[in-house]
């Protein structure tokens, strides 16, 4: 049994790790209406990401692949090069999803999710609506 | 030369065009090369296909690098065909962005856009071509941060918060779609696809690799719109410019769903998807997708929304035909695919010049508008039939086979499903022509000549012919599917 737990369980620690930061991550995105939070939590989400591709990578006893005299163990540097990828994308993502936060804080002078659809939905009553 | 390099021409061109069209100063300017691009790219995709028609696989490996350490293009014919897709809808609304788009976007805004349309179509082209899973990711991304801008500069400011909406499942879609990367190269050693499907049948990881394919296809069905992971794609298709509309009806949630089609055929094998139930679920989903989309579509007041719920239903059929897991299937998705994105295109342009000459589309407030403006509304009738799936109209070919794949393994209740769809497609598709044609004028509009414009008829057109001429000879729809299917060499039946 102890066998089973530490070997299952104790072992991956690192995953574990990485699914709990997830999990925070996607837990902010579902329950806050702040947009600005919705953007943080989905930061979250993908850094659990990060972590879990270069902890996967991780060689026991490896040092950061790069070649240099005296060293033979390097970590994999494949998901290292992956998430660099990735952390572009996510970094595009936050600047783009900003900016529609701007533009909705100048539009609708809020970025309260409730009070945005509020706001639709009181426009879509009134107005004999365009679309 | 060109002829080996055009399958990465295609992908790396529309690149470096778009931060030249983004600095050009004017809209003119920039729709110029965006139509020499779009025109290249037709031509390169459709020699493409003739090649891969004609037998020969093409694999195309960047800067030389031999995978699974470089990234690969591998081209069968279910990429080509793709690609062709794309390239066709991607032309035709460019021409029809010469109007619409100085319509909609305000002049200083217009190269800025035409960069945007660029990378969404290049993103899903790459998507569509390439060979290694983590470029899936990369090109997915791509093509999704530019529709995200594209979608939000909708004229209502409702197009703010769809976009947004869309901006955070899309990346949620995304996320999942890489961790599942992730744990299917934690589980093989390997991103390139064609050395996964290899790996992964030898790997001994089941739990890893079971997580690794749950990831995949919630993230892939997150951008394909696939039955509960819809609810971004109505909002979104409503509020965005029409130019934006037609393009992502007709491409982007097709290549989502091609992804799929590729993890369950190739990464995955069939015999995979069969051993989880996997089949089942996708049938399962994609059934009430079809039934679902309909309902909703009927209950809508306005055009837009009705398309872009119509649109869920087809995508439920597209799920179908996948989980029949038979060539058979698979084929009907393939021309489903490429009949329904030829549809939606049509539809959505046919809307727009109505939306031009009325200033709305409010079903209710264009009543007999048909009867001012025939020529448009004949290309809302012709791709309606086609739509509902009537005989001569490329709609029927592929329902017809889909309804031949579930009859092949006796999925009884599927065929009721795809009746049933069909039948309320009819009451839809009804509706409009109804208020269009039947009902007297209600609201002065301006009879005009709008419909005249060539830059909007000429493409509306092209692709209400295409739905009859391709209805009519089943030839190379049919042919150019079967080499798809034919080249993934799984014809073993169950």
């Amino acid at each position: 049994m102890i066998d089973y737990i530490s070997s299952h369980w104790v072992s991956h620690y690192n995953y574990w790790a990485t699914i709990v930061i997830m999990m925070i991550g996607l837990y902010t995105i579902i329950s806050h209406t702040n947009l600005i939070k919705k953007i943080a939590g989905l930061n979250i989400l993908q850094a659990g990401v990060f972590l879990m591709y270069i902890s996967m990578g991780v060689v026991t006893d490896g040092t950061a692949p790069i070649a240099a005299e005296g060293f033979t163990i390097y970590s994999n540097p494949l998901p290292q090069v992956l998430m660099l990828t990735a952390i572009v994308v996510g970094v595009a993502t936050t600047a783009l999803a900003f900016a529609f936060v701007v533009r909705i804080s100048e539009t609708y002078h809020t970025v309260e999710e409730d009070e945005l659809l509020f706001q639709d939905k009181l426009q879509s009553s009134e107005e004999t609506e365009e679309w | 030369m060109v002829g080996q390099h055009s399958v990465i021409l295609m992908v790396v061109l529309p690149l470096l065009a778009a931060p030249v069209t983004a600095l050009l100063p004017g809209g003119r300017s920039s729709w110029a090369i965006v139509m020499t691009v779009m025109a290249l790219c037709l031509i390169m995709s459709l020699g493409i296909l003739g090649d891969v028609i004609s037998g020969s696989l093409i694999h195309y490996e960047l800067g030389g690098w031999a995978p699974p350490w470089g990234i690969a293009y591998e081209i069968d014919g279910l990429n080509a065909l793709m690609a062709v897709i794309i390239s066709i809808v991607g032309t035709l609304v460019a021409i029809y962005a010469w109007y619409s788009v100085p319509a909609d976007i305000p002049e200083n805004k217009q190269p800025l856009f035409y960069a945007a349309y660029l990378l969404c179509f290049l993103g899903l082209l790459g998507m569509s071509m390439t060979g290694d899973i983590f470029n899936v990711f990369v090109f997915l991304e791509i093509s999704s941060l530019a529709t995200y801008a594209l979608v939000g500069m909708g004229r209502n400011r409702q197009a703010l918060t769809a976009s947004f909406q869309y901006l955070i499942l899309g990346t949620i879609g995304a996320t999942f779609f890489l961790i599942g990367i992730g744990l299917a190269y934690a589980a093989t050693g390997s991103l390139n696809m064609a050395d996964l499907a290899i790996r992964l049948s030898e790997s001994t990881h089941v739990q890893t690799i079971h997580t690794a394919f749950g990831f995949i296809f919630i993230g892939m069905a997150l951008k394909a719109a696939v039955f509960p992971l819809h609810q971004w794609l109505p909002r979104a298709y409503t509020y965005a410019p029409i130019t934006v509309s037609a393009f992502l009806a007709g491409t982007s949630t097709k290549v989502a769903a091609y992804v799929i089609a590729r993890m369950v055929f190739t990464v995955f094998t069939p015999e995979y998807s069969r051993q989880t139930l996997f089949n089942e679920l996708l049938m399962v989903l994609g059934a009430i997708a079809v039934i679902h989309g309909a309902v909703r579509s009927i209950g809508q007041t306005s055009i837009k929304p009705l398309l872009a719920w119509s649109s869920l239903s087809q995508i439920g059929y597209f799920m179908i035909g996948i989980g029949l897991l038979s060539a058979t299937g698979l084929m009907a998705t393939m021309i489903h695919i490429f009949n329904h994105a030829l549809i939606k295109t049509t539809l959505f342009m046919a809307a727009g010049i109505l939306l031009y000459q009325t200033g709305s589309l409010r079903i209710a407030s264009l009543s007999g508008m048909g009867r001012h403006m025939p020529l448009t509304f004949a290309a809302i009738i012709i791709a309606g039939l086609s739509l509902i799936g009537v005989p001569g109209t490329v709609g029927f070919i592929s329902k017809w086979y889909l309804v031949l794949a579930a009859v092949e393994q006796q999925a009884w209740w599927i065929v009721a499903v795809l009746v049933l769809g069909s039948a309320m497609a009819i009451i839809y598709v009804w509706k409009l022509i109804e208020t269009l044609y039947f009902q007297p004028t209600t609201e002065p509009h301006d009879t005009g000549h709008i419909e005249r414009t060539p830059a909007l008829i000429i493409p509306t057109w092209t692709l209400a012919i295409a739905c009859i001429y391709l209805g009519l000879d089943t030839g190379i729809s049919v042919g150019a599917a079967e080499a798809a299917v034919n080249s993934l060499g799984l014809l073993s039946r169950p």
